[in-house]
């Protein structure tokens, strides 16, 4: 049971891929890795912890004001994340600091709240959680290791293709710039969903 | 508990209020403990973009920078002295990009016409496009750039990408961060024009 809980969101039931969660924010961040791997990584603990917290909660939320309670913790859990950061990874959170707002809005938090935590004990919602932002972040990775690669010619910041390649210093190559602005952002999505799903196809549309 | 009572006015309202009162009290007591260290952080980081524009690096602003103020603005300027005597004149920036603020330093020779280094930062630049400003190889290339022409001030121009090489006053810009460059050039002119009468007292 809870490896599938840990499991689906990945793979099955991707929340980028297949439940078409959390686009926006896969467009916007994915010009490079690092930024990228940050905001798996902060949208992950962010979804796993208030997941966990609402959780704890749901059966004490008045309905009426359930969407608010829901926008509250996480927003809290965005702005703890954001101050330990700025106290003990000052980088980092130079690098967060202004996906901040995306987190709170990223329709995944929201989403698995709704349909997962305010139905299920703790635990199982913790795990949805964690493994609803890996899910992500795997998409996440994905696009912006194309992007990275293919718009700038570095990776994690650190050229990857050979200096001597490009036409400024007489090779035959040239970073395509298409790559760093948004539209490119879609149409490598799009790829990316359409080979993720290829394999599901029939479970999924078959059902 | 039963649903008609969790769903009651009053219920809603003491449930909102408490939570409320909870989380301001805990992000206003985090933000409290976590201050003095998110403060010396800012100060180092202050610290270190000033040395940056010199090409220096490490703990060493006590040893070389002095900072002080000019003119009857009182305009900030920080001094600073390397090994072989010669003087540094760095200028803070602070600017408008395309997404939020720009900040910067704007190291000078004695001569206050060239540009001896420079470092940029911001808030909120587009990663990949407008945020590349920050690294070395586009602050790098202000390296030796004029903001004179003559004896007039023509600040710099940050133009297209591979339009400034041999040209004097002025650099590359960004590709795909073209906002964000015009932004640079504009705080540039904008934070050194009020410099421009204490450069003359001192030639």
């Amino acid at each position: 049971m809870n490896k599938r809980i840990f499991l689906d969101p990945i793979f099955k039931n991707n929340p980028v891929s297949v439940l078409a969660l959390g686009i926006c924010s896969a467009l916007a961040v994915t010009v490079k890795l690092e930024p990228a791997m940050v905001m798996a990584l902060s949208v992950t603990l962010v979804t796993g912890f208030s997941e966990l917290i609402l959780s704890l909660l749901r059966n004490t939320v008045p309905n009426r004001i359930r969407i608010i309670v829901q926008l509250v913790v996480v927003a809290t859990l965005v702005i703890l994340v954001d101050q330990i950061l700025k106290a003990y990874a000052w980088q980092v959170s130079k690098q967060l600091s202004v996906f901040v707002g995306l987190i709170i809005t990223n329709c995944i938090i929201m989403g698995r709240i709704e349909a997962f935590a305010l139905s299920n004990k703790p635990f199982p919602a913790f795990v949805d959680g964690i493994a609803n932002g890996l899910g992500y972040g795997i998409i996440l990775v994905a696009v912006s290791f194309f992007r990275e690669l293919l718009g700038s010619g570095t990776l994690m910041g650190y050229p990857v293709v050979p200096q001597k390649w490009y036409a400024v210093n007489g090779g035959f190559y040239e970073n395509n710039g298409l790559f760093i602005l948004p539209p490119m952002a879609l149409i490598v999505v799009g790829l990316i969903v359409w080979v993720f799903n290829a394999q599901n196809d029939k479970k999924v549309w078959n059902k | 508990m039963d649903n008609r009572k969790r769903n009651g006015n009053v219920y809603t309202f003491i449930y909102a209020a408490i939570m409320v009162i909870v989380v301001a009290a805990l992000l206003s007591f985090v933000s409290q403990v976590l201050k003095p260290r998110q403060v010396a952080n800012m100060m180092a980081e202050k610290q270190q973009s000033i040395l940056r524009s010199v090409h220096l690096e490490g703990n060493l602003y006590e040893r070389y920078i002095r900072d002080t103020v000019v003119g009857p603005a009182h305009l900030a300027l920080y001094i600073c002295t390397l090994e072989d005597g010669t003087r540094k004149y760095i200028i803070p920036l602070a600017g408008k990009g395309l997404w939020g603020p720009l900040r910067g330093y704007l190291a000078l020779n004695g001569d206050f016409r060239t540009i001896y280094g420079a470092v940029f930062d911001h808030d909120a630049e587009t990663p990949g496009l407008g945020a590349e400003i920050t690294t070395a190889a586009f602050s790098d290339s202000f390296r030796g750039k004029s903001l004179y022409q003559a004896d007039r001030f023509v600040s710099l121009s940050i133009l297209k990408p591979g339009k400034a090489a041999s040209n004097p006053n002025a650099v590359d810009g960004i590709s795909g961060g073209t906002l964000t460059s015009r932004g640079v050039e504009n705080m540039i002119r904008e934070s050194l024009e009020p410099y421009l009468p204490f450069f003359k007292h001192y030639e």
